[in-house]
């Protein structure tokens, strides 16, 4: 059985946010008086991520995802509940706790600005203790499964943005962490270097095994890395499961594009009982709910002199739009 | 384990830290020239005869000065400034969770621009000497060794009482603003000004009591060879840090719990 490495249970965060009223009397007021209220951020959540596993974290801006990535890498400490990650208390920040996680947050740069990333890597390695032999071996290795060896002597500032968050996948990984923590990591990166960044996270995944926790706003980093999700509303869980299941869920219905051969058959087509959508000519869009879909499909390829096709899924961004301001599901 | 500490993380990060400040040898040899302040302090020193009113001889209080400038060069700190713009950029959330405390980056810093620093103080000391022959000497290895040692547990209080104003980032924004309501007696009390040696009695014996006169004062008197309490100086310095040190560690505590990763 896989064990749990993150075990999370009736978390909550709240900060405290100074208040000011507008104008001037209230800046004065303010001088004199700070007032501040304590905000919720996180609301009593539970939950448990698997050896392994990669898990997206999805929600709006503000929905608390960050925090809680924070939370979990120990960088800031929880209001309640109970947190257990690799065995560790995150916030006690125990040195061998912190030589198992990394945390990477998109367009936030730990790499010395003015020289070569390989001197980063170098300063990296001796902070968790790698002797130089072994750090040699895994920058090796690193920076080709990044594709990255001929930037590693180029000073930081002469790096493309893709380039540099590679370099910064690099200097966070160095130590070989079992637990990833990645905030918005695709953040501003070309397609290409998206594409290339969602490859190697798989890559390593699979060849180490490590529990990948991701947030992102691009979907289809979400989509192509991540088999369950978590979605965050306002602090609060209001899914935790598979992603398949949340997509077919939300969006219960496919559309099929059927392309008659002839307009005689079209017209029988649409009077033979089925949802239409809109019909040209002898093209007819039809919906179907999931559930009926290859019962529909045997009857309009039995019944129907058919010349082509297609099924249509909804736009994934539309889903996921929906999830974004969505409380709860029901699944 | 502190050994291991200091051989691979701290030398490793003075190496990166130094290779970092020669890419800013312009700015640092700009930083140099403009700690100059002693020189002028000299200037006016010298032309009003003050120096007679405390008994110290022109040649004397020029090797005060020169020395002042070159114990300032080695103890200047700016780890509240960093510290403060590291943390409203969120870079200080990559350092908390790496095993190593983040003010070892900051003292690697400082001590790799100490050592950058260091030939163009030796070009400023060469130009003062044209200006003032009367004033060349060579201290003795043991008098140098001293001034070194106290030169360096000045710039580790000064990096200690700094650091601790530092760590107010965790509950206040503008921590430097607090830094600068220390600046005014570092300026009065250290000796940058004038030397302690020149304040009334009464004022002496207090100002004894708090670290400024460590700061600048002791250790250029050690390195011009004025009359000085050589090791009941040493051991205030090594008090105040012994003082300050747990001081850092609560505030630091206490303040990592009260971080919020702004700016992150």
């Amino acid at each position: 059985m896989i064990k749990n490495i993150i075990d999370v249970k009736n978390l909550s965060k709240s900060f405290d946010i100074a208040t000011k009223e507008p104008g001037l009397k209230g800046t004065i007021k303010h001088f004199f008086r700070r007032q501040s209220k304590s905000i919720k951020v996180i609301k009593d959540i539970s939950f448990e991520i698997k050896e392994g596993e990669i898990l997206g974290f999805l929600g709006a801006n503000g929905a608390g995802k960050t925090t809680i990535l924070k939370i979990l890498c120990g960088l800031i400490y929880p209001s309640e509940g109970s947190i257990l990650v690799s065995g560790y208390l995150p916030y006690k920040r125990k040195e061998n706790f912190l030589k198992n996680i990394t945390l990477i947050m998109g367009q936030k740069q730990q790499l010395i600005w003015d020289l070569p990333p390989i001197e980063s890597f170098y300063l990296n390695a001796s902070i968790y203790d790698l002797d130089k032999f072994e750090a040699k071996k895994r920058i090796k290795k690193l920076s080709d499964m990044l594709e990255i060896e001929d930037e590693l002597f180029i000073p930081v500032r002469k790096l493309s943005l893709g380039q540099r968050m590679k370099s910064e996948l690099l200097a966070a990984l160095i130590h070989e962490p079992n637990i990833l923590f990645l905030d918005e990591p695709t953040l501003g990166l070309d397609i290409n270097a998206q594409r290339n960044l969602r490859k190697f996270l798989k890559k390593y995944n699979q060849e180490t095994n490590a529990t990948i926790c991701l947030t992102s706003h691009y979907m289809k980093d979400i989509t192509s890395l991540c088999k369950r999700v978590i979605c965050v509303h306002n602090g609060s869980i209001s899914y935790d499961g598979k992603l398949d299941l949340l997509l077919k869920k939300l969006s219960p219905i496919k559309e099929i594009l059927i392309v008659c051969r002839s307009e005689e058959d079209a017209i029988k087509l649409e009077n033979s009982g089925f949802t239409i959508k809109n019909k040209t000519k002898n093209e007819i869009t039809i919906k179907v709910e999931n559930t009926f879909i290859t019962s529909s499909l045997k009857t309009i390829l039995n019944n129907f002199d058919i010349e082509d096709l297609y099924i249509n899924e909804p736009p994934i961004d539309e889903i996921i739009g929906k999830i974004l301001i969505q409380k709860d599901y029901d699944i | 384990m502190i050994s291991n500490l200091i051989q691979r993380k701290i030398f490793t990060l003075l190496k990166v830290q130094y290779s970092n400040m020669l890419e800013y040898r312009v700015e640092i040899a700009l930083w140099a020239i403009s700690g100059v302040i002693p020189f002028f302090m000299l200037n006016i020193w010298t032309n009003n005869n003050l120096n007679e009113s405390i008994n110290i001889s022109d040649v004397m209080l020029s090797r005060y000065f020169l020395c002042v400038f070159f114990v300032r060069q080695f103890s200047v700190v700016w780890v509240v400034f960093s510290f403060e713009e590291d943390s409203l950029m969120g870079k200080v959330s990559p350092y908390l969770i790496q095993p190593l405390n983040p003010f070892f980056r900051y003292l690697a810093q400082h001590l790799a621009e100490q050592i950058t620093r260091f030939p163009f103080a030796i070009i400023i000391a060469f130009f003062f000497f044209i200006f003032n022959p009367g004033s060349i000497w060579i201290p003795n290895l043991g008098i140098l060794l001293l001034s070194i040692i106290s030169t360096f547990l000045s710039f580790l209080i000064q990096f200690l009482i700094q650091s601790i104003v530092a760590c107010l980032c965790f509950w206040t924004e503008k921590a430097s603003s607090i830094e600068r309501l220390l600046f005014i007696p570092t300026l009065f009390l250290s000796g940058l000004l004038a030397p302690v040696a020149s304040f009334p009695e009464y004022v002496k014996s207090w100002i004894y009591l708090t670290p400024f006169p460590y700061l600048i004062d002791f250790p250029a008197n050690i390195l011009s060879g004025n009359t000085t309490n050589i090791s009941g100086g040493l051991s205030m310095q090594i008090l105040w840090i012994i003082l300050l040190f747990p001081v850092f560690r609560k505030i630091w505590f206490a303040g990592t719990k009260k971080y919020t990763a702004m700016g992150s």
